[in-house]
């Protein structure tokens, strides 16, 4: 078990706080403190917003209730005595049709990696990836665990329009687009389920903690 | 009801927006402006957070289907009904067939159309808002367009424009305090990676007037002047960030992120810009300047104090309005 650093505190405008608990590296045991942190301080009748990050989270309180100091110290004071129980995140599976128009970066993942299509395809459907924290656009979910010899370098230009559904690499990371947007990751394939709809009865799929298995459904160079 | 005669592409419904939702990667959206879209609001008698029309970029015209109050605020489109003019800041009763017509806004980036009642519809995440980028929200997710018919919700108290004089009221843009041309002050709190500027850039940051660029948008603003450095490089995780935080693309080159920004972000937090003052960065143009001053939190709380203090005394003035007697 690596030492639990202190949390660094830092004000994010007139009501805002961030709390910084990164290392060098993202760390998992890190994240799953962040975690149970966020979900007992969301608790907290004058804070309006709970917002994981990587190895981090941004608060904002009510500032008629509290202030930067007094939210440091109760902060501080949650961060260190915190109790983490090891969960077992839900086990979401998302199935896949990897290369194609759909997606049609993978030859340069592959070429990058020195790898096929295919045993790219099999490398990213064997991670299993964790959600670390949502965000960016509605339900898009910011994962840890992608094979690292997929690691790709983001395109020098971002694309306009990148459809929700694409699954994407960008440097170390891997995600779903969920909703149409801009984008400068890898598009390695498509799946049909929606990581946000908004006239889903739950429009948000994925929550931190859960874990990812993505499945092959086809795979096409 | 009222119909949409002409729109454009920037043109939404907009109320205070969705807090809350930011751990889902659900944005702020709402008003550019909303101390605007309050002010008219308080001129109907309205909730000061109920839904209007956002007017940018383009001009818009309307038809109401029945006698209803209306409100205009923000920037100045000279206004007509049926053809007389109308001034900004401004609060009178349109009769059912009546047109409405707005130019662009000439004096500002954003202007605001409420009805007494506030218009109907259906939240999604608590809020009527439009989220451009999430399709959703507002109209189908979508900019207003002709041929869309909007309903208004029935009101139990009628609007102080339906019992004050027939050429309505309004306040005096004197009471906005921006002088076209000057820059405009923007008070900052210094966020996490501010000290990790070098100190020549730290100087550069305060004694700058930077100037608002063409590319920006409701979801960021660019700001170009001398560029600024760190000390060494940074690599941050993603962190969640909030509209009004003043970031440091590679590029040395300051972007604001606004209403729409993004929830997380990964580049350096040189500051936050307070509520007060994002919105008259909202509001200024292309080419405009702007420069930073910097507050602690304690002078942010009391300047946000001050803009309540002043809506009240408006929703006061309203109230008196509304008491005077029919002529």
């Amino acid at each position: 078990m690596p030492e639990i650093l202190p949390m660094r505190f830092s004000p994010f405008g007139e009501a805002g706080l961030h709390c910084d608990a990164a290392g060098a590296r993202l760390d998992h045991a890190v994240q799953e403190r962040i975690w149970g942190l966020a979900e007992l301080v969301s608790g907290w009748p004058h804070l309006r917003e709970v917002v994981p990050g990587m190895n981090n989270l941004l608060l904002v309180y009510d500032p008629a209730a509290a202030d930067f100091e007094a939210m440091c110290a109760a902060v501080e004071q949650a961060w260190s005595t915190l109790d983490v129980e090891r969960r077992e995140g839900r086990i979401v599976e998302i199935p896949v049709r990897y290369g194609g128009e759909a997606g049609m970066d993978i030859e340069e993942v592959a070429h990058h990696a020195g790898l096929s299509v295919g045993a790219v395809a099999e490398l990213h459907a064997a991670s299993e990836c964790t959600v670390y924290c949502l965000g960016s656009q509605p339900g898009f979910a910011y994962l840890a665990g992608m094979d690292e010899r997929l690691a790709t370098p983001r395109r020098k230009v971002p694309r306009t329009r990148v459809k929700a559904g694409s699954l994407v690499i960008g440097g170390a990371q891997t995600g779903v687009i969920s909703c149409d947007s801009p984008s400068g990751w890898h598009i390695i394939g498509r799946t049909e389920t929606k990581l946000f709809d908004p006239d889903r009865e739950i429009p948000i799929l994925l929550a931190p903690g859960d874990r990812i298995r993505f499945r092959i459904d086809e795979v096409r160079a | 009801m009222i119909t949409v005669l002409a729109s454009g592409p920037m043109i939404t419904l907009q109320d205070l927006g969705r807090p809350g939702y930011r751990a889902s990667g659900v944005g702020l959206a709402g008003a550019m402006d909303p101390f605007a879209l309050r002010l008219a609001n308080l001129l109907l008698g309205n909730e000061q957070g109920a839904a209007g029309i956002e007017i940018a970029a383009s001009g818009l015209s309307i038809r109401f289907e029945r006698d209803m109050a209306f409100a205009i605020t923000g920037g100045d489109c000279a206004a007509c009904l049926d053809g007389r003019p109308l001034p900004p800041w401004w609060t009178m009763r349109g009769r059912k067939g009546q047109v409405l017509g707005l130019y662009p806004p000439r004096d500002a980036s954003f202007a605001y159309l409420a009805i007494a009642g506030g218009f109907s519809v259906e939240p999604v995440f608590g809020s009527a808002s439009t989220d451009l980028k999430g399709r959703f929200g507002g109209v189908e997710g979508r900019a207003l367009k002709p041929n869309d018919l909007l309903k208004v919700n029935t009101i139990a108290n009628p609007a102080p424009a339906m019992a004050g004089p027939e050429a309505g009221f309004g306040l005096s843009p004197r009471l906005l305090d921006k002088t076209p041309h000057e820059p405009v002050n923007l008070r900052i709190i210094t966020a996490a990676e501010y000290g990790a500027l070098t100190p020549a850039s730290r100087d550069a940051f305060w004694e700058s007037m930077w100037r608002l660029e063409r590319d920006s948008s409701r979801v960021g603003y660019r700001l170009g002047g001398p560029e600024l450095q760190l000390d060494t490089p940074m690599e941050l995780f993603s962190h969640g960030i909030l509209p009004g935080v003043v970031q440091l693309p590679p590029s040395g080159q300051p972007v604001v992120q606004m209403v729409d920004g993004n929830t997380c972000g990964g580049y350096p937090r040189l500051g936050m810009i307070i509520a007060a003052d994002l919105r008259r960065l909202a509001q200024s143009r292309p080419g405009e300047t702007v420069r930073f001053v910097e507050v602690s939190q304690r002078e942010a709380l009391a300047i946000a104090h001050e803009e309540d203090a002043f809506l009240r005394k408006v929703a006061h003035f309203v109230s008196l309005a509304a008491m005077r007697p029919k002529p």
